[in-house]
């Protein structure tokens, strides 16, 4: 764990404490079961965590590990089954009671303060104080520069949080984790946020703390992520336990299939067309300090990916062409028509829609129905002078849902309470509702599981087969390969090079961006 | 049985306010005689009217995630306004003064929806500098005096019957049914919901949420100068310092009818019922004989309580 010179008062972390057999696993759970208004979240939750593994928590969306992570962390309460930490049961009432147990969460939900340092907030309520009242900035951030150095994370302790990017943001939160010197440690999609860089930085800490003895359960939809970092895995489907194993044994097809409960069939894509006609057109498109002079065009058929490192300007470029920000210089056409600057209204009259990064933030309304979702940027053709058609919205409503194939109780529930896989649904249901001729998708599928990720795929490779163009982004590389027809690489705010998405490899596409 | 208890919960979430409304009722029928009488309510429904007017303009501003601190100054500017107009040695129509007094309530409502959307001040600051603002201009105006004598044209909107019901009561029926139409069946009140529950997610939908920023506190200077018009007319005098601290009971109703004040959830029934609730208990406590510092202490209560029970509904779910 982290050395004991980074806390003044701290017992370093053994490999092998005093008092527990070797072989005692740091986590067993058996049979953990827990219902919502009767509806069981979990049937038969089942871990064994052993010291010095990293340890992938695998299943689809509502498969349950988000309800075993909570009870293991204390926020849930279970209704039967045992956990046994370094083999005593407990059944924390609360958050805190599990960091005393030495176990930490980093979850896909931040919860920084924005006004506060990157040392204050990696230290909250444990801050070195004088007098045990008044806080020893001094020795905060020394000791916050040795744990960033440690971890290598590249970010100044003295930052205001507000000032730091997503990426060093989730950095943070993953340095906060690891500073309680816990000896299990919980992550949830740590790596949604952070790019391919960052992501081999928090790797090499994983693998640093693994070797000293800390038990990790890693979460992520990522699969390839899972078979570099980890070692066992445990799948849970549909609330129950399937299978637990190490990762050695197994290959990548095998566990897709235990995840989905079905086997997957690979979007089968054929090869470009590039005699279509140009439906998007960008010309020398500037934007200060995001992006520079960036030209290409996407035509009929065809899904142009773009990929880039975090801080590429991918999503930046991609948010410009939608007009949610004005471009300094340089142009974006539709057929030849000028997309309106600075208003994403213009540019859905005129057939664009844009998939956003982040459907919490910037595709739904969350307080408001799936219905109401649903239509939402298609209002001005169903109604006249601002008056809705009731009947007209409804249809429009109907139809879309069942062509996304959301699944749902009822139409009029709040979208906050479908899984963030039907959730995206909704958003490409939103998005079609307009009948788009171009898309825009900013990570498409991100933090959904992988057969809605399939589900995603097949939808656009149907949209530009049908006669639409697409722009995808995505920080995954497999998935650019998978959809695209032509790979745009970004690097550092400039479009690099324009690839052959048929013939590119993995390795390739790294390469290029960085 | 879970199930049974779930569904009186949904009821009781639901319906919650409309039932503690009947409760009170019922309580304040038994406690007073003259409580339940056509008489009382004419009286109880009059003075709701003012406050209930200003409560629509408000659920508007709160279902975008703001707040309109500025509504008793901008009454006040609007009622004197026209009460100068239909006075004086040459007195204009009262339809004239009465279009002039809306008027400034619209252009107060535009300096706030302005600021608030072009500007991105926060809603809190600009509304309470309006709120100095527009009531140092209300006594500028006129020098500080009331003016009185206002014409009998005018006092219709505040004094008149149609038939056995008062005029302003009328003006509010009217009122609430079409904020409610816009709210419920216009491209404009989907967008107000929108904006409030996510800003950003409305622009990428494709919606100007400057607008309809903008708009929403139009409509609520526009309604405030309303509310100042039929005030002036029922007292007979425009007052310079006529509505100081409505906005408390306008935020009230608003709150108590269910709208959240963090945007995007609430509706205009449940705001009539607030500050229904609120007049009932004003004129309950009256007809008990109950001091009016102690009403103070239990309408505050009653607030908190209200909110207290939709946070607690809402963890539930």
């Amino acid at each position: 764990m982290i050395p004991a010179e980074l806390s003044d008062s701290a017992q370093l972390i053994v490999t092998d404490p005093t008092g527990i057999e070797t072989g005692t696993p740091l986590v067993l759970a058996k049979g953990v079961t827990k219902s919502f208004n009767g509806v069981p979240a979990l049937r038969d939750g089942c871990l064994e965590l052993r010291a010095g593994s990293v340890h992938a928590l695998c299943g689809g969306n509502g498969a349950g590990k988000s309800t075993f992570l909570n009870i293991l962390m204390g926020i849930l309460q279970r209704d039967a089954g045992s956990i046994c930490v370094k083999g005593d049961e407990v059944n924390f009432a609360s958050p805190n009671e599990a960091l005393n147990a030495k176990i930490s969460i980093i979850t896909q939900e931040l919860s920084p303060i924005p006004g506060m340092t990157v040392a204050e907030n990696i230290f909250l309520g444990r801050e070195p104080k004088h007098l045990k009242i008044v806080v020893d900035y001094p020795r905060l951030f020394d000791r916050t520069e040795r744990l960033l150095e440690k971890l290598h994370f590249d970010i100044d302790p003295r930052a205001p949080m507000h000032r730091l990017s997503l990426a060093q943001t989730q950095l943070v939160e993953i340095a906060k984790a690891f500073s309680h010197q816990s000896e299990i440690i919980i992550m949830d999609e740590p790596t949604s946020a952070i790019g391919e860089n960052e992501t081999e930085i928090l790797f090499d800490a994983i693998r640093s703390v693994s070797t000293q003895g800390a038990g990790i359960i890693y979460v992520s939809h990522r699969l390839s992520e899972i078979f570099t970092i980890a070692d066992q895995y445990t799948v849970f489907r549909d609330g129950g336990y399937i299978e637990t194993g190490l990762l050695a044994d197994i290959d990548r097809r095998h566990l897709v299939r235990q995840i989905v409960g079905r086997e997957l069939h690979a979007g089968s894509r054929s090869t470009s067309k590039t005699d279509g006609e140009t439906v998007l057109s960008v010309k020398n498109l500037s934007r200060q300090g995001e992006f520079q002079d960036i030209s290409l065009d996407v035509k009929r058929g065809e899904v142009l990916g773009v990929y880039g490192l975090i801080g590429s300007g991918r999503s930046e470029f991609l948010n410009c062409v939608f007009g949610i920000t004005k471009q300094d210089s340089g142009e974006a056409t539709l057929f030849g028509k000028a997309i309106g600057k600075g208003s994403p209204g213009k540019a859905i009259r005129q057939g664009l829609q844009m998939i956003t990064e982040d459907r919490k933030a910037t595709g739904l309304v969350l307080s408001s129905s799936v219905a109401f979702n649903t239509t939402l940027a298609a209002l001005p053709k169903l109604s006249f002078a601002t008056y809705i058609y009731r009947k007209k919205d409804r249809s429009l409503m109907q139809t879309m849902i069942e062509r996304m194939q959301v699944k749902l109780a009822s139409p009029d529930m709040d979208v906050s309470g479908l899984s963030g896989g039907n959730q995206q649904k909704v958003v490409l249901a939103k998005c079609m509702a307009t009948d788009p001729i171009c898309l825009l998708c900013d990570e498409p599928t991100r933090g959904i599981d992988e057969g809605a990720k399939r589900e995603v795929y097949a939808f656009l490779v149907n949209f530009v087969a049908k006669g639409g163009a697409a722009i995808v982004v995505s920080s995954e590389a497999p998935e650019v390969l998978e959809v695209s027809d032509r790979i745009a690489i970004f690097k550092k705010g400039r479009l690099a090079v324009v690839i052959d998405g048929h013939q590119a490899s993995q390795e390739e596409l790294l390469h290029l961006a960085s | 049985m879970n199930q049974n208890n779930r569904r009186i919960r949904n009821l009781l979430a639901d319906y919650g306010i409309v039932i503690a409304f009947f409760f009170l009722c019922i309580g304040l029928s038994v406690a007073n005689d003259n409580f339940l009488t056509w008489g009382n309510w004419v009286n109880i429904l009059r003075q709701t009217s003012i406050n209930g007017i200003l409560a629509i303009g408000m659920t508007y501003v709160i279902l975008t995630k703001g707040i309109d601190l500025s509504v008793g100054s901008v009454l006040a500017l609007g009622g004197l306004v026209t009460g100068s107009l239909v006075t004086g040695a040459a007195p204009h129509s009262a339809f004239i003064s009465m279009l002039a007094g809306l008027a400034v309530g619209i252009a107060l409502g535009a300096v706030n929806g302005a600021l608030v959307a072009r500007l991105s001040v926060a809603p809190f600051v600009v509304t309470l500098g309006m709120l100095s603002v527009a009531r140092g201009l209300t006594f500028i105006y006129n020098d500080g005096m009331p003016i009185a004598n206002l014409s009998k044209d005018f006092r219709f909107i505040g004094q008149g019957m149609l038939g056995e019901v008062p005029v302003p009561v009328i003006i509010l029926a009217i009122t609430f049914f079409v904020f409610w139409f816009i709210l419920k069946y216009t491209t404009f009140g989907r967008y107000v919901y929108a904006v409030g529950g996510n800003e950003r997610s409305a622009k990428t939908s494709g919606i100007s949420t400057r607008w309809v920023i903008f708009t929403v506190y139009v409509i609520s200077g526009l309604l405030s100068a309303l509310a100042g018009l039929i005030l002036a007319a029922r007292t007979t005098s425009a007052l310079p310092q006529a509505g100081v601290a409505y906005e408390l009971d306008a935020i009230a109703a608003v709150v108590i009818g269910g709208t959240s004040l963090s945007g995007g959830v609430g509706t205009l029934s449940g705001t009539l019922v607030g500050a229904l609730i609120i007049g009932v208990i004003n004129n309950g406590l009256d007809l008990l004989g109950v001091s009016s510092y102690y009403q103070q202490v239990i309408k505050g209560t009653i607030i908190v309580a209200a909110v207290l029970l939709d946070v607690s509904r809402k963890k539930q779910v």
